[in-house]
Formats: structure tokens, sequence, C-alpha cells
């Protein structure tokens, strides 16, 4: 435990709590999909307002940063997306803002930046996002690689194309045959399904009307990408296609989305002073980097890093919440670890095969579903939010169940807490 | 009925511009502790376009909205939703019923067939069987604001603007149900000032948090996500979490809003005589509607607000006001017929004003304030100057004072405006605008200084009202450069602007004009270089008629309220007494030796002038006006006395022979330039059309001229009926 502190002299780490978190629906990027011909930096105040209305004894002018992560910081992702986006939403003008990239991890740098801003006592509370339209933005738009990339062969050129890095990954391992990713997608969907069942996905979904032209408006409050009922049949269907007779599609990665998600930190103190929940404490993080040819893998050497600044082992970790870029990269990671594929600590409410990825966003509704489960189930102690970033990166965030016995920090104003869980549960009976 | 059977009539509008009823379906958000209400359907209305073409209401869109109203009744009944919504575009509820499209019904049972399908529509907005909520998202006109009043509840965005009932204004009633619905809603003395008061008073409008305060909204929510919010209300109010409280509304079978009632009718009439003279019929009609409908059902107050648009339709106070307001206001004003193309316009970024009395100050402000350049006032001491420069800080800190700029606009302002006794300080001007005394040799004199500092491009602009710009020119070294800038009073506030082309006035110089008029924020009309050019002209015409009578033994009172059929915003003797009767005489003199008898000098008035004596009205003891003896003695009398009718039509008729003049000289270009520069420059009323329509209308110009100055159907019916007695005019209740 670190010691708990005002950020004074001599200075002391002050503990991060993790208050809340919210995210817009995913949508699938494209013409036909629901966020079509809507602003990225729209669905990120929908966000920022739906966690001030939901954490209404925090006053607005106490938030003392905005981060907001994006991949492609240009047009409606531009312009310095924390500010604008604090603007847009009606914050104080006191409310400073900044932008942030770590291509998919960046809303988790975003939520580990500023929570190390709160450690160090610059902070007391803050609100950590990212969003990806990447209807308006394709992957890559816009960048211009170095050419020494090449010429000097620093990076494999196909290293720049994520899918090719998924098969690359197939080849180091040739354990993990199509066969295994697939069932993996398909179960992936199929806890999906059964979490929308059990409105474990919904009480963090802030609904969003959208326009279109000839259509009206219309209201979204569910996530647009997932295809319940997904058989192993439908993806044995589906065209590989990174390389010929491959093992990478579209069904056993994730899809190409639009979406935004923010969450509300503080130190433990702002969020006792302010009577604002708890939902998960801070314990440590890590980035780590790895060959960009197989950037998929970059969540193992994140994680071992995590948990030797914790001081803790896997066998710790009771929940692991990785995101989905591809099946072939979260099996490499359970491989490594001994983890079963079909482990129960894994994605319990499935992950982004199914419910999609917004690069820059995901790592924020990670924390949402690590933050439920906790809720859910007092007795695991630890989780771990971690992913694989672009150009051979990982990340990995562990984080402590207040609800745990053995938990000893401030936990939260416990009615409210209460109260929200068993608005969960209800919520999820009328979905 | 149902609104397909409106469908033959709506066939003859195949230009409408439809703006279309979109519904989808929305499962109504959880709220907490309760489970889903249930399926919402929601209504979007919209033409397609964008911002700039706003939705509005023709009888095909009517047609449209009615069917799918209907539809979703059936679905209610079904059981299958269980509310519904209307929403609009981007930035619009709707704008209001087509005025166009109602502007060109031909026959009166046209007009209540459209009266009637806006009510056949909204009635099945009312009665749904399910509650129907209306999210005001922006703009609200008229039948616009209609369609939120006719639904159950209602939300409003605290972005949206332009909320208003602007018919009375219009020429016509709020007769979609506003006139019944409203006085309910928020209590009569509220509708009044929203259906008179506002309207009447150059169209004031409402924004979102103003409409919740007076309770034509039960909620308000800010814009960033007020959709999402107010489906959320909607849900809430559904599930009856949120019961809507509505501390304004009255009803009117409680004993004591019967007095409320006729006090507020009875204090609306006088707004409308005051604004109105009771010239335009509308005003009127709202107040006996409202006044009758205290004690009707909504379908007999419905049947007499149908029968009412269906006669006020038929009015040419009615079309003159939409081609006073969408053909002048809103499209010539934006497109000046004349001006050269805007690309050949030079960059202004220093004005010098020469002079610093009262004029020059308000121009100097203006300048400072719109165009945010550096502007240097010059007069021939530095007391005067000081005097110029205080007055415009003096300005500056009322308008802070008042909240409305912020106290850097108001140090930046302040920092803008210098002065100086030296006319070097117009050497890196790119435009100096002279307001000195109005004597032809000194504006000469002050050009030649001018002319000697300043770049060779430099514009050169004279404020004169009644001397020749040509004259001014003519012994420039650049005559090409000078044109005539001719403001109204006070000049922060009237919106027009004379621009005064000379015969050798180059094209980027008039471009750069016309350029500056619209970062000035004002109307720019192209006028000719003839004396007194269009407003003045054809005001000191009608005063010196209307003097004349009365030299000629017209008592004073006659005289001065002989105009009253045609609703001028003041009588002539008061008007004179506002400009200063030294001022009026003076272009008067400059009118009479340009054009002779037609602008008659009156001997009477050089008295008063030569006297001291400001005004021939002084208030009396009873309240009244009355010409005090002192006044009177100053004077003489002809012994020829007119009666109100005899002066009305001689003003009539003199005002068609002016304006036939006017345009035969090619002062400007049109009669449409005519109207709106009577319009915005002397606030004559739109029901006149300005003031062309109303002369067509009364017949003087087939009188004098033998012919009209607008084809029938453009401000008016399509066939006429001229009566040839002007007191017919008058509205039938005054």
């Amino acid at each position: 435990m670190s010691h708990h502190g005002s950020s004074g002299n001599p200075r002391t780490v002050r503990d991060v709590v993790f208050v809340d978190g919210v995210r817009t629906p995913f949508g699938r990027a494209g013409e036909k999909g629901i966020y079509a011909g809507t602003r990225a930096d729209d669905l990120m105040v929908k966000c920022i307002r739906e966690l001030l209305r939901r954490n209404p004894s925090l006053p607005a002018e106490r938030v003392d940063e905005v981060a907001v992560a994006a991949t492609t910081q240009t047009g409606d992702q531009g312009l310095t997306l924390g500010r604008t986006a604090a603007l847009l939403a009606g914050l104080p003008r006191s409310v400073p803002g900044f932008a942030i990239d770590r291509m998919c991890a960046g809303a988790m740098t975003a939520v580990t930046t500023t929570a190390s801003g709160i450690g160090f006592g610059a902070y007391d509370v803050v609100i950590a996002g990212g969003v990806e339209h990447m209807g308006n933005h394709p992957m890559g738009s816009g960048a211009d690689p170095n050419p020494r990339f090449m010429s000097e062969r620093l990076v494999d050129p196909a290293a720049l194309n994520m899918g090719n890095t998924a098969e690359n990954l197939h080849d180091r391992f040739p354990a993990i045959t199509k066969d295994r990713t697939d069932a993996y997608a398909v179960a992936s969907q199929d806890k999906l399904a059964a979490a929308y069942g059990n409105g474990q996905i919904q009480p963090d979904l802030v609904p969003v009307a959208t326009l279109k032209q000839g259509e009206g408006w219309t209201l979204n409050s569910v996530d647009e990408p997932p295809r319940p009922g997904t058989t192993l049949e439908d993806l044995a269907a589906l065209r590989t296609p990174f390389r010929a007779h491959g093992r990478v599609t579209a069904g056993n990665a994730a899809g190409l989305n639009d979406g935004a998600t923010a969450a509300l930190l503080a130190s433990s103190e702002a969020a006792a002073e302010l009577g604002l929940p708890v939902k998960m404490r801070l314990v440590s993080y890590a980035y780590a980097g790895v060959e960009p040819e197989v950037m998929g893998i970059g969540p193992v050497p994140a994680t071992e890093k995590a948990l030797k600044n914790a001081g803790l082992s896997i066998d710790d970790i009771g929940l692991f919440e990785i995101n989905e870029a591809f099946a072939v990269q979260v099996l490499s990671f359970l491989d490594h670890f001994g983890i079963s594929d079909d482990d129960p600590r894994v994605n319990r409410y499935g992950g982004a095969i199914a419910v999609g990825h917004p690069l820059a966003s995901s790592g924020v509704r990670l924390m949402n579903q690590l933050a439920r489960q906790f809720q859910e189930d007092p007795s695991v102690r630890y989780g771990i939010t971690t992913m694989c970033i672009g150009l051979g990166m990982g990340a990995t965030v562990i984080w402590e169940n207040p609800r745990h016995s053995e938990y000893t920090g401030y936990s939260g104003a416990t009615g409210t807490t209460a109260r929200q869980h068993a608005d969960a549960a209800t919520e999820g009976a009328a979905a | 009925m149902s609104a397909a059977d409106f469908s033959t009539f709506a066939e003859l509008f195949p230009h409408e511009t439809v703006t279309h009823s979109y519904v989808r379906d929305i499962a109504l958000p959880a709220t907490p502790g309760t489970s889903s209400p249930g399926t919402f359907a929601l209504v979007t209305l919209d033409n397609g376009l964008d911002h700039s073409k706003p939705t509005t209401l023709g009888p095909n869109t009517l047609v449209e909205l009615g069917a799918v109203l209907e539809g979703l009744k059936e679905r209610a009944a079904r059981g299958e939703i269980v509310g519904v919504g209307v929403t609009g575009k981007p930035y619009f509820l709707v704008a209001g019923a087509d005025l166009s499209a109602v502007k060109s019904l031909e026959k009166r049972e046209h007009g209540l067939w459209m009266a009637q399908l806006g009510h056949d529509v909204y009635a099945t907005l009312a009665n749904l069987g399910v509650p129907s909520f209306a999210f005001i998202n922006g703009v609200a006109l008229g039948g616009g604001l209609e369609i939120a009043l006719q639904s159950t509840y209602r939300t409003v965005s605290t972005g949206a603007g332009s909320l208003a009932l602007p018919e009375a204004a219009l020429g016509l009633v709020p007769g979609w149900g506003g006139v019944y619905i409203l006085p309910r809603l928020i209590g009569p003395e509220a509708a009044v000032k929203v259906m008179i008061e506002n309207p009447l008073g150059n169209n004031r409008t409402l924004n979102g948090p103003e409409a919740f305060r007076l309770g034509i909204a039960d909620a308000l929510f800010e814009p960033a996500d007020f959709l999402e919010q107010s489906l959320a209300w909607a849900a809430r109010v559904i599930t009856g979490e949120v019961v809507p409280e509505r501390a304004n509304a009255v009803d009117p079978a409680d004993p004591g809003v019967a007095g409320r009632w006729s006090a507020a009718v009875a204090a609306g009439r006088t707004v409308v005589e005051a604004k109105t003279s009771n010239a335009s019929p509308a005003p009127a009609r709202v107040l006996d509607i409202l006044e009758a409908n205290r004690t009707m059902s909504q379908a007999e107050s419905a049947a007499l607000e149908c029968e009412t648009l269906a006669g006020l339709m038929q009015t040419d106070e009615f079309r003159a006001t939409v081609y006073a307001f969408l053909d002048l206001v809103q499209k010539r004003s934006k497109r000046p017929a004349g001006a050269p193309d805007r690309k050949l316009a030079r960059p202004v970024t220093k004005v010098g004003v020469v002079g610093a009395g009262l004029m020059a100050s308000q121009l100097a402000l203006l300048f400072a304030r719109q165009l945010k350049v550096p502007v240097v006032m010059t007069d021939i001491d530095q007391a005067r100057v000081d005097k110029g420069v205080g007055y415009v800080h003096a300005e500056v800190d009322k308008l802070l004072a008042k909240k409305r700029i912020s106290q850097d606009a108001a140090n930046r302002t302040k920092a803008l405006v210098t002065g100086s006794v030296s006319k070097e300080a117009f050497a890196d001007a790119d435009f100096v605008i002279e307001a000195v005394f109005e004597e032809l040799n000194v504006k000469k004199q002050v050009f030649a200084e001018v002319e000697a500092i300043v770049r060779p491009d430099c514009i050169l602009a004279t404020n004169t009202s009644s001397l020749s710009v040509t004259a001014m020119a003519a012994d420039l070294e650049h005559p090409e450069r000078l044109v005539g800038f001719h403001f109204f009073n006070p000049v922060a506030v009237m919106p027009l602007l004379e621009i005064v082309r000379a015969p050798r006035t180059d094209d980027a110089v008039l471009a750069t004009a016309f350029e500056l008029a619209r970062g000035l924020k004002k109307t720019a009309v192209l006028v000719k270089d003839a004396p007194a050019f269009v407003v003045n002209r054809i005001l000191l015409r009608l005063m010196g008629e209307v003097t004349a009578a009365f030299d000629e033994g017209t008592p004073a009172d006659v005289a001065d309220t002989a105009l009253r059929p045609m609703g001028l915003p003041m009588t002539p003797f008061t008007l004179g007494a506002m400009v200063g009767l030294p001022v009026a005489q003076h272009v008067q003199e400059s009118l009479n030796a340009a054009f002779g008898d037609r602008f008659a000098v009156s001997a009477n008035l050089k008295k008063l002038i030569d006297n001291g004596v400001k005004a021939l009205w002084s208030p009396a003891a009873d309240g009244s006006q009355e010409i005090p003896e002192s006044t009177l003695s100053l004077m003489s009398f002809g012994t020829s006395p007119s009666t109100g009718d005899d002066v009305l039509r001689r003003v009539q008729d003199a005002l068609a022979e002016e304006i036939g003049l006017m345009l035969d000289e090619g002062v400007v270009a049109g009669p449409e330039d005519i109207d709106l520069c009577m319009i915005l420059g002397a606030g004559w009323p739109m029901f006149l059309g300005g003031i062309t329509p109303y002369l067509d209308r009364v017949g003087a110009s087939e009188r004098v001229n033998g012919r009209r100055f607008l084809a029938p159907g453009i401000a008016s019916g399509p066939s006429v009926s001229v009566s040839a007695n002007p007191a017919s005019q008058e509205p039938v209740n005054s």
C-alpha cells in the first residue's frame, strides 16, 4: 500500500481510485453504421456529461484535467480533444484538457497518465477517456511513415498492417490454430450476448441520439457490432483477407468501429471528501515494447512488468479484461501464462471481437467491465486490464476490488454504490 | 376528417419544399428503479436541406404529417407505442407555415382548407391516445410553435431561439390552436405578450429559457444532449415518475380568471392601437378570438380560428406583409439591386471621420464596434475632438454597464477611437467619411483638404442627406472615389443605409461601400444621386402635403391624424418635431429648389423656426396635446380646410406621383427598393408593403400614373378590385 497524504512536503504518493466509467454504444464504422454522419467529439461530449450527471456530488469545477485519446488527431478528432470536449461538454472554462495518443491504448494511457498526476498530487479529480470514429478516420489515414522504417529495415512494412501482425503471431505460435481462434471468437460473442441478457453491459452505456438524412433522429442505446449466435461454421466460411489461406478473419478479430469512453478518477482522499463511489483502486501499471511485427504479444511483457511493480504474481489475478484485437493475440497471452482458452476469469462479458474496438477508446471499456465484475464478485481481490498496441507494445493496469474483505482503503459512499448496483440489476431485467 | 382528404388541395402546390415526417421507433431508456416504459415513436421534421433552408409547413407537408400521425394513433390503439415525440432537424423545430404557399391561395375556401388542414393534423397530435411530446430543439415560429402547444408535453433547448407566435405582425392569427391553448397554459397576460406585444414590438422572439420560464415548455435541457435528455424525461413522464407542474396555467372557468382575461385583452388592444393605429386587421382579430374563446370549447375556437384565417389570408395587408417580409427584408436586402461584384471591394482597415459632432460620433462608434478597425475623428479644435471621443467612450461605457459587451470589448472599442485636430491622421486611412455642416462649400473644402493628405485609393464618403454628391465630387482630383453613405438617425438602431452612386463613382468604390454596409450590419440600397435620395424625399413630400393642408386652414388634429388609416409609426407633426423643424425645413428647401412646388416651403413653419418653436404640439393640462396660443399666433392660415379623407387622398396621390417620378428618374432599380427603404429607413409598416403595395391597393397609382407599381399577385391578391374611396380602406373595427 502506498502512503496516504496530501501533496505537500514531504511528498507522499496518493491512492488513485476509479470512480466511474461510461461509454457510448459502439457502432460499425462506415456509411451504414449508426454513427455515420455523427462527429467523434460529440460522442466524447456525451460521455463526459453522463459522468457528471451520474456523479452529482462532484462539482464540475473540481475536475482538474480532461485527457482524451484518439489515434488520428485531425478533423473532428483534432484541436486538442480533451480541451475541446471539455468546453463542448459545458465544463467550466477553468477546467483544462489535453489530447493523448498511444493508438489502441489511448484511453488506457489517458487513465494511467492522469492517475500518475493524481498520485503525484497534481490533480484531485480527472476525466480520462478516448474516442475513435474509424468511419471518419480509417486506420492510419493521413499518416506518413518515415521511409527509414523501410530503408533501414527498422520495421517490416507489413507490421504497419495489424492483420499481418496477427498472422505473424500464428507463425510464431503454431499451437494457436484457426480452430482455436474461431472457437474463442464464438465464445466471445456468446459471452457478450449473455452479459447483455443479464444487464451487465447496459448500465454503463450513454444513449446517443443521431440524425440520418432521410430517416430522422433515433436513439442508440445498444452496441451495433455484436453478432450473437455466430457459429463455428459461420466463421469457417469467412475470407482470410491478410494472407491467402491464412487464419485471421473478420470473425476472429475486432471490427472497425466508432465509439467513445470516459472514466472519472480521483485521489482516494478527494473521493472521500466528495462522497464519490469507488469501483476500483489502481495498483500498478506498465507499458512494454515488443517487435512491431508481432505486436499482439505486447500484453505479456507489460503484464509481467506491472505484476513486478505491484509485487504480485499472475496467480493473484482473479479477473482478466484483455482487449480482443485478435483472438490469436489473446490466446498467445493465455498460453504464456498457462491459462486455458475458456478460463472463466477471462473476459467474462466477452470482448472486442463481439462488442467492437474503436481503437483509442477501448481501454476504459475494459475498466468499466472489470469494475462491474468486481461489484458482482467481492471474492476477487485483483484484476487486470490489458491490451496490445500497434507498432509493438503492450499495456497493463492492475486494479484492486474495494469490496474485497482485505481492502483497507476508502471504498466509497456505500449507499450510492449499493443503489447503483441495484439499478444495474433492474435495468438488466428490463433490457 | 383525415389529412388525406386534403390531398387534392395539396396537389395545388406541386413546387412546395416538403418538410418530411420521418418516424423512428425508440426503446425508451429505462430509468433507475423502473422498467423500460416501452416503445416511443419519434417524428423528425426535416426537409433534407441545410440550416439555411428552414423547415416550413405547406399543404403537402401537413398532409404527410397528418398521415404519419394517424398511423401512429392506430399503433397507439394497438398498444404498440407508449408515446410520440416530435422534433426537428438541427436548429429548427419548424419555422412556421409556408408563407409563400399561403400568400398564393387564390380563393377564400383555399385559405379555409389550409386552416382546417392544420387543425385536422394538430388535433390528431393532441389526441393520439398516448401522450405526445414536442422537443423544441430550435426555431419554432407560428405553426411550428403551435405543434409544440398542441402536444401533451414540451421540452425546450437552452440553445433554442426564435420561439414566437408572430402571426399578428404577419397579418394572420395564431389560428392552429395557439390562441386557444397559450392563454390557458401560461395565463392570458403572458399570452397577450407573446401574441401581440412581441410581434408588434419589432417581432421580438423568445429563447428557450424564456419560454421555459413563461411555462410554454415543461422542461429545459442543454443543447449538448438535448434530445437524449428529452427522451429520458419523456420516459419518466410516461412512467409517472415526473409530473410536470404548470404554475402559470389557468382554468378559464375559474371566476378569478375572467377578470384577468378581459384585462389582458384590453391591455392588448391598447398596444395594438399604439403600434398600428388599428390600420391592419390582424392584431385586433387575435384579440377578438382570445376574448371570445374564454368560454368556448377548443372545437368552437378552432372553427372561429379557421374562419378568421380564411378571411385574413385574402387581405392585401397579409399579402403585402409577406411581400415585405419574404421578398424584401429576407431576400432583396441580402442581394442589393445594382451592387457591383463583391470581389471588387477593397479592404478597409482604418476609417477617418471628419467632424466630431453628434452624427460624426455616432458614426465613429458604429465603425469601431462593427468593423473593429481604428477610427480617427477630426475637428477644428481640441475641445470638439475631445467631446466627440468622449461621447463614444461614454456610449461604450453604457453598453458595458448594460452588459451588452464585455470589459475586453469595451477596452478594445475605446482604444480604436481616437481624435485629432489634424487631418494628417487620415494619411493611412482606407475610408474617410465626412459628417460636417450640411453646406456644399463646406463639404467641398473638407474633401479638398482630405484629398491632399490621403492615399490616392482612399475612399471618400459623404453622409449628406440633401446635397448633390455629384457637385461635391466636381473639383476632386479623384472624383471616382466619392460615394454617398447616408445613414439614418439613430445610427446604431436604424438598419438602412442609402449608398449613393454619383456619375463618376467607380465600381470598386461602390463594391467597397456595399461590403462596408454588410460589415456594419446595415441593409444597403443603391440610389442615384438625386435630391434627398429616397426616404427623406418621400417623407418630406408627405409632410409637405400635410403641412400645406394645415396652412390652408385644415384643423391641426384633422391634418395630423388624417393618415391614421396608414398606420405609420408617428404622425407627420410628431415626425417633424423629432427630426427637428429646422432640419426638415432645410431639406424641404433643397427639394423645393430642385423640384419646385411639389415641395412647398411653409411660411408658417419658417415663423416657428425663427421663433425657436421646436414642435407644433405641446402637452395639454388634461394629458392630451394642443397647439399653444403662443404658437398659433405666429402663424396665418388660409380659408380652404380639407377633411381628413381629403388629406389622406391628397397624400396618397402625392406619394404615387413622387414615387412614379423617382422611378422614371431611375433613383432606384424598382418599386421594391422604395419599399425596402421605407420599411427599414422610416419604420413604415409591413402591412403597407412599405408603400407601393398600399398605393396600388387604394388606387392612387392608377389615379395618378395610370398604372400600378407592382403587378397583381406580387403584394396583393391576383385579381384587383380597387376602391375609389380611401376611407373604405379603414379596418372594420376602427
